[in-house]
C-alpha cells in the first residue's frame, strides 16, 4: 500500500517536472522574453513542490498512525476487561489483538478480542485509504500551485537552490539528532546506574564482579562495580598496542616517503591499505589461534608463564591492526612537509638521516601526534580483538603476561544473555559505554585540532 | 644527443683569472629530456658571477649541479666534469654531504625551517660540529645574523619561529643560515625574486660584503641586478651557454646576437 503510494507520488512529481518544463518552454517562446531560469529549473521546482510536501506528510502520518490506532483500540475495549490489568498485560493484549487481526490465531481467542481485531483492521484500512487520498491531493495541489507560478521572471533557479539547501540541512539535522539521541540515552541510563551504584565506587573501586543474582535465591557473588581494573586493563592493552604500532608505523612511513623508490611505494602503500581493510574479527582469531599460542610456547621455552589470553597477545595484535592507520597518517604528515625544507637541509650539507630527524619529523610532529592520538582512541574502543583474545576477569596487574579485561569486553559480556534493563548489571554497560565515549571524544577532539592546526601551517 | 649547431656555435668564453669552479662539457638530463647542453664555464674566486637567461633555460638546473642538489631528483642525470679548486665533485669517492657544506645554497623561495631563528642558524654548525661550546655557537649565530644584516631586527626574538619573519627577513635568515656552515661558495637562485626594493638592496649590499671571502653565483632575472652586483656574467639560452665573460663587456658589447637581444629586452 505504502509502496504504491510512494510510486504514485514519484509519478506525480515526474509529471510535475515535465509539465513545469513544458510550461516554462512555452512561456519563453511565446512572449519572446528572456526567461530568468532555464526550463529544467522550472521543472525541478514544480517536481519538488509536488513531491516533497506529500512525502513528508506521508512519513509523519505513518509515524503517528500506529500509536493513534492503538490508543483508539484500547479505548474501545470493554471497560471490565481493561480495568483489571496493568500496563504490561495490556501491551500483551494489544499484541494479541493485532496478531488475530493479521490472521494468526493460535488458541481460541475471546470473542471481544476477535471483535477488536475486526475493528482494528477496519480502522487500518480507513487510515491507509485516507492517507492515500490526502497525500495524492496534496501532491496535485503542490504541482498546480507551483506550476501556476511559472512566468519568465519567476526565479525557479533560486527556488530550487533553496529547496536543495533545505534538504541538505534536513539530512545533517537527522545525523546530528541521531547522535544526540544516542548520547542522551547513554547519559540517561548511566544516571539510572548511578542511582544504584555510587559514582565513587565505580571510578575508584578495585573490585569488578558484576554478576548479580538474576533470579531470587540464586547464589552468586554479590555484585561489585569498581571499574578501575577494567579501565586499567583497557589502558594496558592500548599501551601495548601503541608500543607496537607507533614505531613500526612511523618508521614504515618514513621509509616509504623518504627512502623507498617510487615503484616500491606504489606496491607497498596499497598493501598497507589492505592491512587496514582486514576485518577485526580476523585479527581476533589470528590473536587467539596464532599469536597467543606462539607466545605461550615461547614463554615456556624461556621459563615464563604466559596466560593463553594475555594482555600482551591481545595488545600486540591490536598494534598490528593499528600499523596501517599510524603509517598512513604519518605518511600524510611527512609528505605535507614542503620539499623546500628538505632542499634547505640537504643544501646545508645534512645527511638524509639528519634531515629526517632534525627537520622532517619535528615539522611533521603535530600531524604524527594527531595520528597517534586517533589510533589510541581506536585502540580503547576496539572490541572484537579483545573480546576474542583478552580475558574476562578484571584484574589489576602490571604483568602483561596475565589476562586483563577491557571496557569493551565488559560491555559485551554484561549485555549477553537476557536480563531486564533495570538491574545494575545491565546499566553498568551504559556507564562503561559513556566513559568510553567521553574518552574517545576527548582524544578525537584533541587529535583533530592538532592535525588541523598543523595543516594551516603550510597552506 | 647531437649537439645542435647554432650561429657562433662555440660559446664565446673569456677565461676567468684564478677560477674556483671550472665546468667542462656538462650535460644534464631529466629522464630523456636534456636540459643542459655541453656547458663550459669558469667561475672566478672571491667575485660575484651572475647567471642570466630566459625562464626555463636551465639556470637553476646548472646551479644545482654545482652542489649536486640534482642528486636528490631521481630522474636527473649529470655528465661532464665540474671541479671546485681542481677537485672533481662528481668523483664517486667524494662525500656529497661534505660538498654541500662547502657549497652553500640560497633558494629562490625563502625556506626557513619551522624552528626558532636561533635554531635555523645553528642547524648547520651543529650537524657539522663547527663549534665546541654553547657560547661559541651563540657567537657564531650572532655573527651570521649580523653579516646578513638581520641581527638588529631579530636580536630580541631569537627564540621565535623563523617562519614568523617577513619574506625579506626570511630570505636574509636563509642567507645567514647558509654562511653559518662556512662554505667556500654560495649559490643563490633568484634570492631577491620575492623581495621588495629595500630588502633587495640589503641583500645586494650583503653580497658585496660576502664576496671578499666567498665565491658567489647568483641567478637573476633582473638585468640591472646582474649589472650592478656581478663581475662576471654567463648568459644561458635553451640549455646552452651562449656567452660568458666580464659583466661590463657582456652588457655593453655582447659578442652574440642572442645575448644582445636578451639584455635589451627583445625576447625572454
Ligand atoms: N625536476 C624536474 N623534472 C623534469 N624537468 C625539469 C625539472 N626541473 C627542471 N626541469 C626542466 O629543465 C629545464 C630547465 O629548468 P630550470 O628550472 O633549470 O630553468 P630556469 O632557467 O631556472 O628557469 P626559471 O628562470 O624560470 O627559474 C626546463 O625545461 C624544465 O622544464
Ligand atoms: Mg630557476
Amino acid at each position: 500500500m505504502v509502496v504504491y503510494l510512494f510510486l504514485l507520488l514519484l509519478a506525480i512529481a515526474s509529471s510535475g517536472f515535465l509539465l513545469g518544463r513544458f510550461k516554462a518552454r512555452a512561456a519563453g517562446v511565446g512572449q519572446d522574453v528572456k526567461m530568468h531560469s532555464l526550463d529544467g529549473y522550472h521543472g525541478w521546482f514544480v517536481a519538488a513542490w509536488a513531491g516533497i510536501p506529500a512525502v513528508l506528510l506521508t512519513l509523519l502520518w505513518l509515524l503517528f498512525q500506529g500509536p493513534v490506532i492503538d490508543w483508539l483500540l484500547v479505548g474501545s475495549l470493554p471497560a471490565n476487561k481493561v480495568q483489571a490489568i496493568d500496563g504490561g498485560k495490556l501491551q500483551l493484549l494489544v499484541s494479541q489483538i493485532k496478531s488475530v487481526a493479521a490472521g494468526n490465531i493460535f488458541s481460541q481467542p475471546e470473542p471481544f478480542v476477535v471483535e477488536a481485531a475486526e475493528r482494528y483492521n477496519r480502522w487500518k484500512d480507513i487510515a491507509s485509504w485516507s492517507l492515500f487520498a490526502v497525500a495524492t491531493v496534496l501532491a496535485l495541489v503542490g504541482l498546480l500551485v507551483a506550476r501556476s507560478r511559472i512566468s519568465p521572471r519567476f526565479r525557479a533557479r533560486n527556488g530550487v537552490e533553496t529547496i536543495m539547501s533545505g534538504l541538505m540541512i534536513a539530512c545533517s539535522v537527522i545525523a546530528i539528532l541521531t547522535t544526540l539521541g544516542i548520547v542522551v540515552s547513554l547519559l540517561y541510563e548511566t544516571l539510572r546506574f548511578f542511582d544504584r551504584v555510587s559514582v565513587v565506587e565505580f571510578f575508584t573501586g578495585l573490585n569488578w564482579e558484576p554478576q548479580i543474582p538474576i533470579r531470587e535465591g540464586q547464589v552468586t557473588a554479590g555484585g561489585a562495580f569498581g571499574a578501575l581494573p577494567v579501565f586499567w586493563g583497557t589502558m594496558m592493552i592500548a599501551l601495548i598496542a601503541m608500543l607496537v604500532a607507533t614505531p613500526i608505523g612511523l618508521f614504515a612511513a618514513v621509509y616509504l616517503t623518504e627512502y623507498a623508490s617510487a615503484r616500491l611505494r606504489d606496491v607497498v602503500k596499497p598493501l598497507l591499505e589492505i592491512l587496514a581493510g582486514i576485518p577485526t574479527v580476523v585479527y581476533g582469531f589470528f590473536a587467539v589461534l596464532t599469536v597467543a599460542p606462539a607466545m605461550r610456547t615461547f614463554g615456556e621455552a624461556i621459563g615464563l608463564n604466559i596466560a593463553p589470553n594475555s594482555a600482551l597477545a591481545a595488545g600486540a595484535v591490536m598494534g598490528i591492526m593499528l600499523i596501517p592507520f599510524i603509517s598512513s597518517l604519518s605518511d600524510d604528515a611527512i609528505n605535507a612537509v614542503p620539499q623546500s625544507l628538505r632542499d634547505g637541509s640537504y643544501g646545508l650539507g645534512a645527511t638524509k638521516g639528519e634531515t629526517i630527524t632534525k627537520v622532517l619529523l619535528p615539522a611533521a610532529l603535530p600531524g604524527i601526534m594527531g595520528g597517534i592520538l586517533l589510533a589510541v582512541s581506536r585502540a580503547i574502543g576496539e572490541t572484537m580483538i579483545v573480546v576474542m583474545a583478552a580475558g574476562i576477569i578484571a584484574a589489576l596487574t602490571l604483568n602483561p603476561f596475565e589476562p586483563v579485561t577491557t571496557v569493551t569486553v565488559q560491555i559485551v559480556t554484561l549485555l549477553i544473555g537476557d536480563s531486564e534493563f533495570d538491574n545494575p548489571k545491565t546499566l553498568a554497560a551504559f556507564a562503561l559505554g559513556l566513559v568510553l565515549f567521553l574518552a574517545t571524544l576527548v582524544l578525537n577532539v584533541i587529535a583533530l585540532r592538532i592535525v588541523q592546526k598543523y595543516r594551516e601551517q603550510y597552506d | 644527443m647531437e649537439h645542435q649547431v647554432v650561429e657562433g656555435s662555440k660559446p664565446v668564453t673569456v677565461p676567468a683569472l684564478d677560477p674556483t669552479i671550472t665546468a667542462r662539457g656538462v650535460n644534464v638530463f631529466y629522464g630523456d629530456k636534456q636540459a643542459i647542453f655541453d656547458v663550459d664555464v669558469d667561475v672566478p674566486r672571491n667575485a660575484i658571477t651572475s647567471f642570466i637567461g630566459p625562464s626555463g633555460c636551465g639556470k637553476s638546473t646548472f646551479l644545482r649541479c654545482i652542489n649536486r642538489m640534482n642528486d636528490t631528483i631521481p630522474i636527473c642525470t649529470v655528465t661532464g666534469d665540474i671541479r671546485i679548486d681542481g677537485e672533481d665533485i662528481y668523483d664517486p669517492r667524494l662525500d656529497v654531504v661534505e660538498l654541500r657544506a662547502r657549497v652553500g645554497m640560497v633558494f629562490q623561495k625563502p625556506n626557513p625551517f619551522p624552528k626558532s631563528i636561533y635554531e635555523n642558524i645553528a642547524y648547520g654548525p651543529r650537524i657539522h660540529g663547527l663549534t665546541r661550546s654553547k657560547k661559541e655557537l651563540d657567537e657564531l649565530v650572532e655573527k651570521c645574523l649580523e653579516k646578513a644584516g638581520l641581527l638588529k631586527e631579530v636580536k630580541d626574538r631569537m627564540n621565535e619561529p623563523g617562519t614568523g619573519l617577513s619574506g625579506g627577513q626570511q630570505q636574509r635568515l636563509c642567507i645567514a643560515r647558509a654562511i653559518a656552515t662556512r662554505p667556500e661558495v654560495i649559490l643563490m637562485d633568484e634570492p631577491c625574486s620575492a623581495l621588495d626594493p629595500i630588502a633587495t638592496a640589503k641583500v645586494e649590499e650583503l653580497m658585496e660584503e660576502l664576496k671578499e671571502n666567498y665565491t658567489i653565483i647568483i641567478v637573476t632575472h633582473s638585468m640591472q641586478q646582474a649589472a650592478r652586483v656581478s663581475q662576471r656574467t654567463a648568459f644561458f639560452h635553451l640549455g646552452k651557454l651562449v656567452e660568458n665573460g666580464d659583466t661590463r663587456q657582456i652588457f655593453t658589447n655582447p659578442s652574440d646576437k642572442r645575448t644582445q637581444d636578451y639584455i635589451t629586452g627583445r625576447f625572454g
